[in-house]
């Protein structure tokens, strides 16, 4: 079986890509403000998105701000 | 005018935080927030795919407002943990209104899982503004763990009722350390009055604006609500009597 990656709860194949790259595979653009990312739970730093790989079976969460109370 | 205060070792001259949510459109919240004088605005933080205004809120807000990014929906000590740790990423800011909700009905806080992680996220460098229920207790402890503002409830979110304690409110105001803001519950512009006749440093607003008839015209009433409400506290309010008082002279009436 091949292997997968979950990117905001849907599941994707794992590609050998950095945290920069997989963004850009996602349609976002790395350079906009108000993206952060967490892998397997922990917040990876915008500064380190570039040297950041991505694992199989990573859970990776990419959020920004929205409206809220 | 009113005086200023200090939030999280910041000054500020509005006493009133806004939140962002549930406008009609972004043009009525870019209105309203001028309208209301606010110099905070909240914010959430969610997964990308949900987009909702196409522009992001940090080029929105960013420039004019200090923006405080909640975890709102949290029902763990982790979720909102990891929810503080993004926001601080994505918002470039130590600022948190952490909310941990302990029933999807009332949305009420789990007190328990907040004290917990408020300690956590204060031991991590946040600055912590914790939505919280309106017992002086509860505020205590929050502020022991090292919480820089309490936000109790006056009623539960979005319910429009008010101040249901005003009892405890007050209490909490006149034992706080830490700025007190009240969070949540405010209908119309006499419950924000209140909110700040009862002592509180400032007072946290959405739905009330967001969804009255004319959120402009409203955010502009809550802010001269909380500055009456305000000027009237340090005013000294007379005390409430059981019996008339007659205001005019009593002597040289006609005909006596």
């Amino acid at each position: 079986m091949r292997s997968q990656i979950t990117v905001n709860g849907e599941t994707r194949p794992w590609q050998a890509v950095d945290v920069v790259r997989l963004l850009q595979a996602e349609g976002l653009d790395p350079a906009r403000r108000g993206v952060a990312v967490a892998i397997n739970g922990a917040v990876v730093p915008r500064h380190r998105w570039a040297e950041t790989a991505v694992q199989p079976n990573d859970l990776i969460e990419i959020v920004k701000p929205f409206a809220g109370g | 005018m009113t005086q200023t205060y200090q939030l999280a070792g910041r000054t500020f001259s509005s006493r009133l935080i806004m939140g962002t949510a549930g406008f009609p459109n972004q043009q009525l919240l870019l209105d309203a927030l001028a309208a209301s004088g606010a110099d905070v605005a909240t914010a959430s933080i969610r997964r990308i795919s949900l987009e909702g205004y196409a522009e992001s809120l940090v080029d929105l807000l960013g420039e004019d407002y200090q923006l405080l990014p909640n975890t709102a929906g949290c029902e763990t000590v982790r979720d909102a943990v990891l929810t503080a740790q993004l926001a601080r990423e994505a918002l470039e800011t130590d600022w948190l209104k952490l909310e941990l909700i302990g029933d999807r009905e009332t949305l009420y806080p789990d007190v328990v899982q907040l004290v917990e992680a408020a300690e956590i996220l204060v031991k991590d460098g946040f600055q912590v503004l914790p939505y919280c229920t309106d017992d002086p207790v509860v505020c205590r402890r929050l502020v022991e763990v090292g919480c820089v503002a309490v936000m109790p409830l006056g009623a539960p979110i979005g319910s429009g009722m008010g101040i249901c304690n005003p009892t405890n409110i007050e209490l909490i105001c006149a034992n706080s350390p830490v700025p007190v803001i009240l969070d949540a519950g405010i209908g119309t512009a006499s419950d924000a009055a209140l909110a700040m006749e009862l002592g509180c440093d400032a007072v946290m607003i959405n739905s009330a604006v967001a969804k009255a008839l004319d959120p402009v015209a409203m955010a502009g009433a809550m802010a001269r609500a909380v500055e009456a409400g305000h000027l009237a506290h340090h005013a000294g309010r007379i005390p409430k009597k059981g019996y008339a008082e007659p205001s005019s002279p009593q002597l040289g009436l006609i005909g006596s």
